[in-house]
């Protein structure tokens, strides 16, 4: 069976969609995703889907279920790469990537999950702050 | 008016079945000289019919063949199965209704995707859709 690479890259795991997803592989992803993010504690999630020609309503809502689980799991998804005749497609479908969060390209996706990262370990530091104030 | 090139003839059993019906599509497309997004939009129109007649038909078959309308090229994508049938069309058409656990926009979408869209089916007696999609 096919299947589909995770790369950890520091804190962030990796995945870039190379291959042309079968229902089951698109399944497997899912779950390897889940595991890695348990195993490493990574609190990113970058996929690239530059080289899928189409996402339909299954990719879709795998894409979706992913960004949901992984937020669970104490880390953020973001999607990369999506061709513009993917997004055309996507809407007139009728797909609405609940709870994925997009951006153009990898740099950009690594920028956001910075972000994040800092706005939660200012949150963290505002309550650790909230605990010394309260002694 | 051209003689349309042979139409291929595709069996719809397991995913891979599903994967390949889209390459085929997609080869097709190419050669009829859609556009990008016209390829696209056909090819994720015949992923969820494909997709359709394996779940909800418990498999069948699909045809892509190149048609031509005048001087106009076209892709058509039939799909075949000899499942149980589709009882309510209008609740079939409905964004968001399912019977199995997907997002319910497989009909729905697909016919928002092609030109065409033509579809028959009796209770208990299987479906039969067909899509077009013409270059412009």
């Amino acid at each position: 069976m096919d299947r589909v690479p995770v790369l950890k890259i520091g804190e962030i795991l990796l995945v870039s969609i190379q291959i042309d997803l079968d229902d089951q592989t698109a399944m497997q992803l899912q779950e390897d995703l889940s595991d890695r993010i348990v195993e490493t504690g990574a609190h990113g999630v970058v996929i690239d889907i530059s080289a899928l020609e189409i996402v339909d309503s299954f990719i879709g809502r795998m894409l979706s279920t992913i960004a949901a689980v992984s937020r669970v799991l104490d880390a953020e998804t973001v999607v990369v790469g999506m061709r513009p005749a993917v997004a055309i497609t996507l809407v007139e479908l009728g797909l609405s990537l609940n709870g994925v969060r997009t951006a153009l390209n990898v740099d950009k996706a690594l920028a956001i999950l910075a972000r994040a990262r800092q706005i939660r370990g200012v949150g963290l530091l505002t309550e650790a702050d909230h605990a010394v104030a309260d002694e | 008016m051209t003689v349309p090139e042979e139409p291929v003839r595709l069996d719809i059993a397991d995913d891979k079945d599903v994967v390949r019906v889209r390459q085929s599509v997609r080869l097709a497309a190419l050669a009829a000289k859609l556009s990008l997004v016209d390829q696209t939009k056909l090819v994720t129109a015949a992923s969820e019919l494909a997709r359709n007649t394996l779940i909800h038909g418990g498999g069948g078959h699909a045809t892509v063949a190149q048609v031509h309308n005048g001087r106009r090229a076209g892709v058509r994508a039939e799909f075949v199965d000899t499942g149980p049938g589709i009882a309510d069309l209008t609740l079939a058409f409905t964004d968001g209704y399912t019977t199995g656990n997907g997002l319910g926009l497989g009909l729905s979408g697909s016919r928002r995707l092609v030109d065409d869209f033509e579809i028959e089916t009796n209770p208990g007696g299987g479906v039969r859709i067909a899509v077009t999609k013409w270059a412009r």
